[in-house]
C-alpha cells in the first residue's frame, strides 16, 4: 500500500517536470523566465546609481586606481566604440561598464567566475559624448572608474 | 541560427588563456526607427557563459548598447593546451547558439 503510493507520487512527478520540459522546448515559457541571472531591472533603469542598486545591490563605488579603461579620447562613430577594462583588484568578482549619457546607461556586466582575470574587452554604442564607468565589485566593495570619450557621430540615432 | 555565427579563439599564453570572439547579430536596443518610421523591435544578446571543460568562467549580462556584431574579450587561468572552451549566448527573442575552440 504504501510503495504503490510513493511509486504513484513519483510517476506524477516524473510526467510534471517533462510538462515543464516540453513547455519551453515549444516555447510557450518566455526565456526571460529561464534565464533568471538578466538583471531586468537594472537595465531598465535610466541613472546609474539606479541600475548599481539593482544589479549590486550598491551604488556607493569608490574610486580606484586599480582600475584601467582603455577606450579612444576621440571617438568617430558611436556606434562602435572599443572599450577596454582590467583591474588589479584582487578578488574581483564583476566588472560592469556604464555610459553615462546612454538612455539605458547600464551595458554590460561580467560576472568573472573562478580563473577569469580582471580583464574584459567589449564594443559598445554611445548615444552621445560623456563618461564610460567601470565598476569592479572586490571582495564585496565596489570601485569605480571613469574615462571621458567624446562622440563626434552618434550611436543611437543610427 | 548556424554556429558559424561565431567565430572564437582562445590562445594559452604563462598559463593565462586569452579568449576572442566575435558573434554576428543585430543588437537592435528596440529604440531605432526604420525609413518608415516604425520601432525596430529590440533584438540583442543578453546573457553570454563561457565554460571551459565544464567549469564556467565567465557569464555577461548584456544591454543593447553593445556594438552590432558583437565583440567580446576576457582572460582566464587553469587551463592547459587541447582544453575546450565553449561559448553560448542567448538573446532576448530566444534564440541560442554556441561554438567551441580548442585551447592553442
Amino acid at each position: 500500500m504504501k510503495t504503490d503510493l510513493k511509486r504513484r507520487l513519483l510517476l506524477k512527478g516524473s510526467v510534471a517536470t517533462s510538462t515543464i520540459g516540453i513547455a519551453i522546448g515549444a516555447g510557450l515559457l518566455s526565456p526571460t523566465t529561464v534565464l533568471a541571472a538578466w538583471p531586468k531591472e537594472a537595465f531598465a533603469a535610466k541613472d546609474i546609481p539606479g541600475a548599481l542598486n539593482a544589479l549590486l545591490g550598491a551604488d556607493n563605488a569608490e574610486e580606484s586606481d586599480a582600475i584601467k579603461i582603455k577606450a579612444p579620447d576621440i571617438a568617430e562613430n558611436g556606434a562602435v566604440v572599443p572599450v577596454t577594462v582590467s583591474t588589479t583588484l584582487t578578488g574581483a568578482e564583476s566588472i560592469a561598464i556604464i555610459a553615462a549619457n546612454n538612455p539605458v546607461p547600464l551595458i554590460a556586466n561580467f560576472d568573472l567566475k573562478e580563473g577569469a582575470e580582471g580583464f574584459v574587452s567589449s564594443r559598445i554604442k554611445m548615444g552621445k559624448s560623456g563618461d564610460v564607468i567601470a565598476v569592479v565589485k572586490a571582495d564585496g566593495k565596489l570601485y569605480k572608474a571613469a574615462k571621458e570619450v567624446k562622440v563626434t557621430i552618434g550611436g543611437c540615432g543610427g | 541560427m548556424a554556429t558559424k555565427s561565431i567565430k572564437i579563439r582562445a590562445k594559452l599564453k604563462d598559463d593565462v588563456v586569452t579568449v576572442k570572439a566575435l558573434m554576428s547579430h543585430p543588437m537592435e536596443t528596440g529604440n531605432r526607427k526604420d525609413s518608415k518610421g516604425e520601432i525596430i523591435p529590440a533584438h540583442f544578446i543578453q546573457e553570454i557563459t563561457c565554460t571551459s571543460s565544464g567549469k564556467e568562467v565567465i557569464d555577461a549580462q548584456w544591454s543593447g548598447g553593445i556594438s552590432k556584431n558583437p565583440y567580446i574579450s576576457f582572460k582566464y587561468r587553469g587551463a592547459k593546451e587541447g582544453d575546450e572552451l565553449t561559448l553560448t549566448w542567448v538573446d532576448n527573442q530566444g534564440n541560442s547558439a554556441s561554438a567551441t575552440a580548442k585551447v592553442s
